[in-house]
């Protein structure tokens, strides 16, 4: 098999993997770190067949989104932390529809409009739902150029799957630097019958309803526990990238462009001989608490590195509660890490935890 | 020992550093290794600061973001001031002598390169051939890791189309900056 790669953006990768999942719908507004991808989106999706919309907010954007699901079509849309808060209102609208779309946050300095900078302070709005209400979205972490370009493939798949929206969030690093990236098809497309619920016109089939009302006594509280049920169905979904854990007494765990930039460190002090190894959650929700949990059981010790004042380290706590507690390093938004910012507090971790 | 290189390139918007940036890492991945590319970016414009950092080698990539490159390329005096400090000891910078005061060379720590990029650039004819000047001097200084065929293999792919008639003379530029490229 040829494996020819071009050299391309993360931004890049998630337009040219979205087509290949066979995406025939785009709306979008532009934002820093991710405008490349309607701008790529403009030209590439018109030339695929599909359509481009450059709405007017994202929140009219999120809004395409659902119509364009509703009707079953493979629809994405993509933007960055403020403008993703926009969007909330239909996320919530679609898991309770039940409602197959990505939405891709290239995540930025926050709160408020913060800076255009990389970030990852978003990582509750994306793991706990985001918008009202109890759901959640199925939320994939890429780490660099390859993984952003397969992770929207995936994501299509997740997502009607599930019938549920599904997050990709990378951030300013993983959509504006550029790797090589081998580009693939999927050999079949499931939209795992999309006929039995779309919207497509209903003459000589009963009508297909897509709402998220439901006033009638207990109505609600069963859809709610269907929705559970499917949250907890996402489970076997999990997956985390485990680097030189087996005989580590210092786990580090760090997500996206910040896991990769741990590894370096990682492996730096490895070869220096200190007794460390990484744990990368990939699905953020579902998260990867077994295999923590497994860790923790042999008693590793942790340290959760985050882009941010500390979120996903709730999670790696809930996931080894009973066994171990997790140190914390956070680097504050507003300046992107080196792997020197990890070294010191990885060595700190080690020796409190000798 | 495995093959680990890492770069940045840092001078003025507007002089061409995310074009030899491209080109380095491009050549690079020609060569079947792995490679990222950082570009700063943001609120840049013509006249204000630009980088790029390439990291390139034969195992996998883990931070594409280094404080303490090995090599740097500074084509102005303030690029020289902020980066020469920061580069990895016994790494090197290749000085754009036209623009940047190459006695300020930290010649104790560093392996260090002059090069007159506008001066040799405006010889070849034409003044924005200054970025390709330094690349090459760049290359030099690389010694075996990368030879500079392969970045002039690759210019025809990493030039916008309005410089595509430009090919033969970037490629001139190169050859001509690795071997003016005088150790400090």
């Amino acid at each position: 098999m040829e494996d020819k790669k071009i050299f391309i953006r993360g931004n890049e990768a998630v337009c040219y993997g979205a087509l290949s999942a066979g995406a025939r719908c785009y709306f979008g507004y532009p934002i820093t770190p991710q405008s490349e991808i309607p701008e790529m989106m403009s030209k590439a999706m018109p030339e695929a067949g599909g359509s481009f919309v450059q709405a007017e907010s994202e929140l009219a954007a999120a809004s395409m989104l659902m119509g364009a699901a509703a009707a079953g079509v493979r629809a994405f849309t993509s933007s960055s932390s403020p403008g993703v808060s926009l969007m909330q209102e239909c996320i919530s609208y679609m898991s309770g529809s039940q409602l197959p779309a990505v939405i891709v946050n290239m995540n930025r300095g926050g709160p408020g409009l913060g800076d255009i900078g990389s970030a990852q302070g978003d990582y509750y709005q994306a793991t706990r739902g985001g918008g009202h209400g109890d759901y959640r979205t199925l939320t994939l972490a890429p780490s660099g150029c390859q993984e952003a370009h397969d992770m929207m493939i995936r994501a299509f798949d997740l997502a009607f799957k599930y019938r549920n929206p599904v997050l990709v969030l990378g951030d300013g690093v993983v959509g504006t630097m550029k790797e090589p990236v081998r580009l693939w098809t999927p050999s079949q497309i499931n939209s795992h019958a999309a006929a039995s619920w779309q919207v497509s016109g209903a003459a000589g089939r009963e009508k297909h309803v897509l709402k998220s009302l439901y006033l009638l006594d207990g109505v609600l509280a069963a859809h709610n526990r269907k929705l559970q049920e499917k949250f907890a169905a996402m489970r076997a979904e999990t997956e985390a990238e485990c680097v030189e854990t087996a005989d580590a007494s210092l786990v580090v765990v760090a997500y996206g462009s910040i896991g990769r930039i741990a590894k370096s460190a990682v492996r730096l002090l490895r070869s220096q001989g200190l007794k460390v190894g990484l744990v990368r959650p990939i699905t953020l929700y579902p998260f990867p608490d077994k295999v923590l949990q497994d860790l923790a059981e042999h008693g590793k010790k942790f340290l959760t590195i985050e882009h941010n004042c500390g979120q996903m380290v709730d999670d790696v706590r809930l996931a080894i509660r009973g066994y171990a507690d997790s140190d914390f390093h956070g680097h504050m938004p507003g300046a992107v890490p080196a792997m020197d910012d990890f070294i010191g507090p990885i060595e700190e971790a080690a020796r409190r935890t000798a | 020992m495995s093959l680990y290189s890492s770069a940045i390139i840092a001078g003025f918007g507007g002089q061409g550093i995310m074009l030899i940036g491209n080109l380095l890492a491009y050549a690079a991945m020609r060569q079947g290794l792995n490679v990222t590319f950082m570009p700063v970016y943001g609120v840049e414009m013509r006249g204000g600061t630009s980088s790029c950092t390439v990291v390139f080698s034969d195992e996998e990539i883990g931070s594409p973001i280094i404080r303490h490159p090995q090599g740097v390329i500074v084509l102005n005096q303030p690029s020289l001031e902020r980066f020469q400090p920061r580069v990895e000891k016994d790494g090197f910078i290749i000085i754009n002598s036209s623009l940047a005061q190459a006695n300020q060379a930290d010649t104790g720590r560093l392996r260090c390169f002059a090069i007159p990029a506008n001066d040799l650039a405006e010889k070849l004819g034409n003044a924005r051939l200054l970025n390709m000047v330094a690349l090459g001097a760049y290359f030099k200084a690389l010694g075996s890791l990368l030879p500079l065929e392969s970045a002039e293999n690759c210019l025809e792919q990493v030039s916008p189309g309005q410089s595509q008639s430009m090919l033969s003379l970037n490629a001139e530029a190169l050859r001509a900056g690795y071997a003016e490229a005088k150790a400090l």
